[in-house]
């Protein structure tokens, strides 16, 4: 049984695929990212920052966001190590 | 039902009008008398009146013979009016398929009261005129954003017959999520699977008969952008309009604990004043349970809204102990759940396909190394064509401008107050407000160009984090950088920008954006006080305080006027797309013709009350200096005084108001070298040179010349901004802040610029 780590969005690199698990605070940005598919229980997946290193853009429900880590980091994720 | 040519329609028969043959231009000409489609008219022309006269709305209108054949119409036996809302994701191809029914038949107006765009059309299917209003594209119907309070409301408020659900096929499960909720209205509604042909390609097969079965709609293949499926949209629309409400309507179970809760909710709401929140009640309830900030202040106006508030703030909390999350979040959980057993119940995956031209075009585009020089590629290719193209017809209007008022003085040979008034006041304000049309046009095909390909919210994405910095938004950048060229365009471009703070941000820093309407001024000035090896340098460092000026603006507004958090940047990527030529044209138009109308009026306004005050009182006799603009030079010369400016530049500053560029022309006519119409720079740079004050001192020195250019950069936004400011900010209040705000930093600027400069011995 490999081990979860958990972490957040923000934190994935290039690539990596993590389950989510929770969406963090409240009002605006959480209903934003329930709107956008951004639920418990998707994959969401790091696709690649943007040439300056934020915003980044992420591969949820087969269709591409992008966010800035910021509010990337309230999305926590379980990946496997 | 039989469709006629309206030459052939019997005098005195009642008539629905269909449609026009002859383009685009034909339509427009008609939708201009107010002869739209789905318009009842009446013929009540007698034989041999030569042409065809019509009664619409009351009006009699007469056309030519010509016309009327052109003009399709159906004789009215019963015929019925179905409204009907467009909803739909953003870039789910909504525009494209409301073009498709609508054609050009569609004028484009406001929602009442806010500043969201608001599109209606029409479309004539058998004995049916479908009255379409596109609802602004969203993700979701919460009380968060404006777009989304539009969009309920108009459903809540205006009770279409039909919705019309425009869903991105290729992006079944996000887009099925507004579907959720607009099931929850109990209106019929139709789905459309827009871009299926994407779906097909990307190997999924839907069971039709079972998605239709399961989410309560009937289902319509349609391809936007090639005009397929619209027939059968419409025709999926009349249907179930006719087999009305017999339909199941069907609601997401939200599981026992959240409905339970609902329940009780609706028991309250059943004792309430209908009247006052007309709302479907489950729905009410639901939106109470997800905390919608709009319906909770509905309920506690409300002479027992208490009641219902302590209600739901206990179910609230008691959903959150048992699952130790906010109830939005479950609703949205189980919304994706109802959509994920669709899904599974109606969709088949043939085959794997992971191969997306898009994510092959990002991973070039968006890539870490060629991201932003591809980027700057594109602007500048952008910029460049937007004002190398409008070069031409923009001559071209000034020299038909000028042969007009040509023609004006040799049919009006008389020097007289009226033939001054054609000329000086009519044909140039006329004049003012077309040269801008070339700009806006141009600018608005681009714009819909990037927006549609998709390019659009990679541009954000590449740039967000520079702009976030200076306290813009990722879409602030192309209204700034458009700014450059011209401030009229460049804040029309701000509709782009979700949040209103942001937007609103954007719109006051922008006319710091040097146009290029102050460059003759500049020109001017530097040509006539530095040397050419400095002049570079000086005009450089306009442009650069220009946008300093912007940025520490920005700054400050975001810090005083509109705090708080900043929007957040959760934007869809969405996959690339070629644009349509229609569609690009459409939009262009409709945006283009907007500004003619509304700018339009407010320019025009401006330049015949500026040549009003050009040539009263009469006893002027067309010396500036004696008419109210030189007295109002005059009046001001103590204000400017301390920036070193004299009674002549402030009244080239006050006629600026209309257009910066006409600071020099204003200069030309003071200094007696040269007409309105063309001022010869050459002999006025030396004037300029040459003026002193009565004990000798020089009227300009490079100094002062540095002052006066820095103030006409930073200075009243001109008419035709302010006129586009007030148009997209929809506020008077905005704009005269605008106005001042940006007037007083101007003389600040000059004011420790000249004053500074002197202490150096400058």
């Amino acid at each position: 049984m490999p081990e979860e780590i958990i972490s957040t969005a923000a934190h994935l690199s290039p690539g990596q695929k993590a389950s989510i698990v929770k969406i963090e605070g409240r009002g605006y940005l959480r209903k934003r990212l329930l709107d956008m598919g951004v639920v418990p229980g998707s994959t969401i997946q790091m696709v690649r920052r943007a040439p300056l290193g934020d915003p980044i853009d992420v591969k949820i429900k087969g269709y591409h966001l992008s966010l800035r880590k910021s509010e990337a980091s309230y999305i926590i994720v379980k990946r496997l190590a | 039902m039989s469709r006629i040519r309206l030459s052939d329609a019997r005098p005195y028969s009642e008539l629905l009008l269909c449609r026009v043959e002859g383009g685009l231009g034909m339509e427009r000409k008609l939708t201009e008398m107010g002869l739209l489609p789905g318009e009842k008219i009446k013929r009540v022309d007698a034989p041999g009146d030569g042409q065809v006269i019509l009664i619409i709305k009351g009006a009699k209108v007469a056309i030519g013979k010509g016309m009327a054949d052109r003009i399709i119409v159906q004789e009215c036996v019963n015929r019925k009016t179905i409204k009907v809302a467009l909803a739909g994701n953003p870039n789910s191809g909504k525009t494209s398929v409301f073009n498709n029914l609508t054609g050009a038949r569609q004028h484009v107006g406001n929602y009442p009261g806010v500043t969201v765009e608001k599109k209606e059309g029409l479309a004539c299917y058998g004995d049916y005129a479908i009255n379409i209003t596109d609802l602004p594209g969203t993700y979701s119907l919460t009380a968060y954003s404006l777009d989304e309070i539009v969009a309920r409301n108009f459903i809540i408020n205006e009770s279409p017959d039909i919705i019309i659900n425009i869903v991105d096929a290729s992006n079944l499960e996000r887009n099925l999520y507004l579907t959720t909720q607009l099931m929850e209205f109990g209106i019929p509604m139709v789905i459309a699977f827009n871009m299926s042909d994407m779906f097909e390609s990307t190997g999924f097969l839907a069971d039709d008969k079972m998605l239709s079965v399961l989410l309560g709609a009937d289902i319509v293949y349609t391809v936007g952008n090639k005009n397929k499926g619209t027939k059968e949209l419409l025709e999926a629309a009349v249907k179930a309009y006719e087999s009305g409400q017999n339909r199941k309507i069907i609601s997401v179970n939200y599981g026992n604990e959240i409905e339970e809760e609902a329940s009780k909710i609706i028991n309250l709401l059943d004792s309430f004043n209908r009247a006052a929140i007309n709302y479907p009640k489950r729905w009410t309830a639901l939106k109470l349970l997800e905390d919608d900030k709009y319906i909770l202040g509905l309920i506690k106006n409300q002479p027992s809204g208490d009641e219902i508030i302590k209600q739901v703030e206990a179910a609230r909390a008691r959903i959150k102990g048992i699952f130790a999350d906010e109830a939005e979040s479950l609703f949205a959980d189980k919304r994706y759940g109802f959509i994920n057993g669709v899904l599974r119940e109606a969709i088949t995956r043939k085959r794997e396909s992971n191969l997306r031209i898009s994510d092959n075009i990002d991973q070039i585009v968006a890539n870490r190394i060629f991201g932003i020089p591809i980027f700057l590629a594109v602007m500048w290719l952008m910029f460049k064509a937007i004002f190398r193209l409008s070069e031409a017809p923009m001559r071209w209007i000034e020299s038909v401008q000028a042969a007009a008022g040509g023609l004006a003085a040799a049919l009006l040979p008389v020097e007289n107050l009226a033939r001054d008034f054609i000329i000086n006041g009519v044909i140039s304000g006329v004049g003012s407000v077309l040269v801008f049309v070339p700009v806006i046009f141009l600018l608005f095909f681009f714009m819909s160009l990037l927006e549609d390909s998709g390019y659009m919210a990679r541009i954000a994405f590449i740039v967000d984090k520079f702009m976030h910095k200076i306290g813009l938004h990722g879409r602030s950048f192309i209204p700034m950088l458009l700014g450059f060229g011209c401030n009229v365009p460049a804040i029309m471009a701000t509709r782009v920008i979700e949040s209103k703070k942001d937007r609103l941000t954007t719109i006051l820093v922008n006319p710091f954006m040097s146009c290029g309407a102050r460059l003759p001024v500049y020109t001017l000035l530097i040509g006539a006080f530095f040397s050419n090896e400095v002049s570079g340098n000086v005009l450089f460092s306009l442009y650069l305080l220009g946008f300093l000026t912007a940025v520490i603006m920005a700054k400050v507004f975001r810090k005083f006027i509109f705090t708080g958090e900043s929007a957040p940047f959760v934007m869809e990527l969405p996959p690339y797309r070629v644009p349509t030529l229609k569609g690009l044209l459409i939009h262009m138009w409709e945006r283009g013709w907007l500004y003619i109308k509304k700018a339009g009026t407010v320019i025009m306004l401006g330049c015949l009350i500026v040549w009003t005050l050009s040539v009263f009182p009469l006893s002027s006799k067309s010396d500036l200096t004696k008419s109210f603009i030189g007295m109002t030079g005059k009046a001001i010369e103590p204000i400017v005084r301390p920036l070193g400016f004299d009674w002549k530049i402030g009244t080239a500053l006050v006629s600026g108001v209309v257009a910066k560029e006409i600071v020099v022309g204003t200069l030309g006519v003071l200094y007696g070298v040269g007409e309105n119409s063309g001022t010869d720079i050459h002999s006025l740079k030396e004037a300029l040179k040459k003026d002193s004050y009565p004990d000798g001192r020089p009227v300009f020195t490079p100094l002062i010349a540095y002052a006066l250019m820095v103030f006409v950069l930073l200075y009243i936004p001109c008419l035709s901004t302010a006129a586009v400011i007030k148009k997209e900010t929809g506020s008077w209040g905005w704009t005269a802040f605008s106005i001042s705000y940006s007037t007083a930093l101007a003389w600040m600027a000059a004011f420790i610029i000249y004053q500074g400069g002197r202490l150096f011995g400058l």
